[in-house]
């Protein structure tokens, strides 16, 4: 663990820093009490829509394929995942969570990537819009197979009300804080590494990266295989919040909507924007449900209001003024101000 | 030695006979050649874009390849990137066929180039476009780099200290932080060369390296094309438009008409030589000379 952090980069530790604070909040007014019906519901979905928004920034921003099949990904891990865990749990009741999560997130995770090595070998073959529209079809065949599978309960979905009753949100929040935490530290470890450099080098010129020696082919494999690999954990968390499993929860909606926190979030190898996103998307919704009929409408245009203030150039003054380095900028400057104003007092 | 002094026209019959030396500089007489490049040609549809193409450039050469725009020289750089498979003939990198590698195996093998439109890493900083290019020889799997095992750590370190050491060498280490996007234009172009030194080439291509460049950059830039060959000890082949800078810098040169390969030989022969004043230099230049 030590090493897993050390020399880490300072974006990155901030990143951190809030996941870690969040997560002590969510333990905090889950544990006392405090926390509304509302609330307490809201927890575990942004817990992994942050896990599944930074997983798709890996593949969309850092290796800058663009993908409407994340659902899918998802939704491989939570089935897979889940029927490990009610197995389990009908074989051996006494098991406890510590026990059988961690494998039922393994397993998904594995299940997730394998789909997303199967997705992402034809997948070299097309680029930009054309992927999007392969891996679209991949979650919608995804989800009608799903549909007609009969051990993971078909079109009635997959029942996981055996588990479900012995987890709140207060006895999973544990193993989702650590699964999210640890998850996003050995993503941005990828990142900031030389293989972290090969994937953005392809984003940037796939052409000028091949003549750099980068195996082109192995490096989006292996990223859409990782960043599947997180979106089905995601999926396992999931599942083990809901009582049932049901194949239309993932559709090209949901691939969307994860999609549509990692550009709010600005992509690219800063994960800060994405966790933040997926908060405040999550939250958005919930929040607006008091306004009934606008609810839909306000949300819209305030997502093109999010959208305009974190990328259109005219806001770019006011962006620059709110960013923390200009902050900083401004502390030490008035420091450094009043130094001099001192060393002036004193000759 | 004594075909140094004739220049021989390409033809089909040189394709199986002793590759010719007339490009080879003195010093690298008797050493293998870096590039043994025979007969090679590409197609494109109807157009046969480049066609028996040989030339061997010398392990320490600096040589050049010119000619009219759209003569096939680029199409020749990628044919021996293979990022262009050949219709015909081969290509000997150091003795080895690099047929039927990838472009990046290519690359590991030892050839690396710059494009003619600047390709860098737009959203990386100077730096990493650097590091980016050393991947081939500092290693360090996804586990280590995962978990952040000690592998990770050294690997991190080397890339960064040789990176710098480059940049340096150069004299754009105060550059490393900014955005390769954000560079002038000048300093792109040098960041190029700069990132396929780092990938530690045998043989480095240079597209067009001063296209852009205002005379006094230029100037620089044949220096440098110099102390990189001196510094690296490695050969170095560039399509250049600018005459004083060809004539200056290269001690061979290959000169290239509707893809076909009319003149090869010292710059004094290329100079004084019919066919390319016909072709390419114009009349102008020889009642220079
Ligand atoms: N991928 C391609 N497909 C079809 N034609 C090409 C291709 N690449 C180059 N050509 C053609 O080959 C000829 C040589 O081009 P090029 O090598 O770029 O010339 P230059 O000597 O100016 O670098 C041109 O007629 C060009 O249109
Ligand atoms: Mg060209």
């Amino acid at each position: 663990m030590k090493n897993m952090l050390s020399k880490i980069n300072r974006k990155d530790a901030l990143t951190l820093g809030v996941l870690v604070a969040m997560f002590l909040v969510f333990f905090v007014v889950l544990s006392t009490g405090m926390a509304s019906n509302q609330l307490k519901n809201m927890i575990i979905p942004m817990s992994y829509y942050i896990l599944l928004a930074i997983s798709l920034n890996l593949m969309v921003g850092v290796l800058g394929e663009l993908s409407l099949g994340h659902a899918g990904f998802m939704s491989v891990g939570a089935y897979v995942g889940c029927y490990v865990a009610v197995t389990l749990v009908e074989k051996y009741p006494s098991m406890p969570l510590a026990a059988y999560l961690p494998i039922a997130m393994v397993i998904g995770g594995l299940a997730a990537a394998a789909f997303g090595v199967i997705i992402g070998i034809p997948a070299l073959r097309v680029k930009g819009d054309y992927l999007a529209i392969v891996t679209l079809a991949f979650g919608e065949i995804v989800r009608t197979l799903v549909q007609n599978m009969s051990v993971f309960g078909g079109a009635l979905g997959l029942d996981t009300g055996d588990i479900r009753p012995k987890n709140t949100a207060l006895t999973l929040l544990p193993f989702t804080a650590a699964v999210v935490i640890l998850s996003a530290i050995l993503i941005m470890n990828l990142v900031r590494s030389k293989h972290g450099r090969s994937i953005m080098a392809i984003r940037d010129n796939r052409i000028a990266a091949e003549a750099c020696g980068i195996n082109v082919n192995f490096y989006k494999v292996a990223v859409f295989g990782i960043s599947a690999f997180f979106a089905g954990v995601a999926g396992v968390l999931y599942g083990h919040n809901f009582t049932i499993i049901k194949p239309e929860t993932f559709g090209f909606n949901m691939s969307i909507e994860i999609l549509v926190m990692v550009v709010l979030g600005g992509m690219g190898s800063n994960m800060l924007g994405s966790v933040v996103a997926a908060v405040v998307l999550t939250v958005l919704p919930e929040i607006l449900r008091d306004f009934q009929d606008y609810r839909m409408l306000i949300y819209s245009v305030m997502l093109v209001l999010i959208m305009l203030f974190t990328s259109a150039p005219a806001f770019a003054g006011i962006r620059e003024r709110l960013s923390l380095g200009f902050i900083k900028e401004k502390l030490t400057a008035k420091k450094k101000a009043k130094k001099k104003s001192k060393e002036g007092d004193g000759a | 030695m004594s075909n140094r002094n004739t220049i021989i026209s390409a033809n089909g019959t040189e394709m199986f006979s002793p590759p010719s030396n007339v490009l080879i500089p003195t010093r690298d007489e008797g050493k293998q050649p870096v590039l043994d490049v025979r007969g090679l040609g590409i197609d494109f549809g109807g157009l046969r874009a480049v066609d028996e193409f040989t030339i061997t450039v010398g392990p320490t050469e600096i040589a050049g390849l010119i000619g009219p725009n759209g003569a096939g020289k680029t199409t020749v750089f990628n044919l021996l990137t293979n990022v262009y498979k050949p219709t015909r003939g081969a290509i000997l990198l150091d003795g080895h066929p690099t047929a039927g590698k990838t472009v990046a195996q290519v690359n590991r093998m030892g050839i690396a180039r710059t494009f003619q439109n600047i390709r860098l890493f737009d959203q990386m900083t100077v730096l990493d476009n650097v590091r980016v290019g050393m991947g081939n020889n500092i290693h360090c799997n996804f586990a280590e780099s995962f978990l952040r095992l000690p592998r990770h750590f050294k690997a991190e370190k080397r890339s960064t200290e040789r990176a710098l050491e480059l940049l340096s060498i150069f004299n754009m280490e105060s550059e490393a932080y900014t955005l390769a996007g954000n560079l002038p234009y000048g300093a792109q172009r040098r960041l190029e060369i700069i990132r396929a030194l780092a990938t530690e080439p045998k043989v480095l291509l240079l597209d067009e390296p001063a296209a852009g460049m205002n005379p006094s950059e230029t100037v620089a830039l044949m220096e440098s094309i110099r102390s990189i060959r001196d510094t690296f000890g490695i050969a170095i082949m560039l399509i250049e438009h600018d005459m004083n800078l060809v004539m200056g810098v290269c001690e061979g040169i290959a000169v290239l008409n509707f893809g076909k390969l009319i003149a090869k030989g010292t710059p004094d022969q290329i100079k004084n030589n019919e066919a390319v004043i016909e072709a390419y230099l114009g009349r102008q230049e020889k009642k220079e000379a």
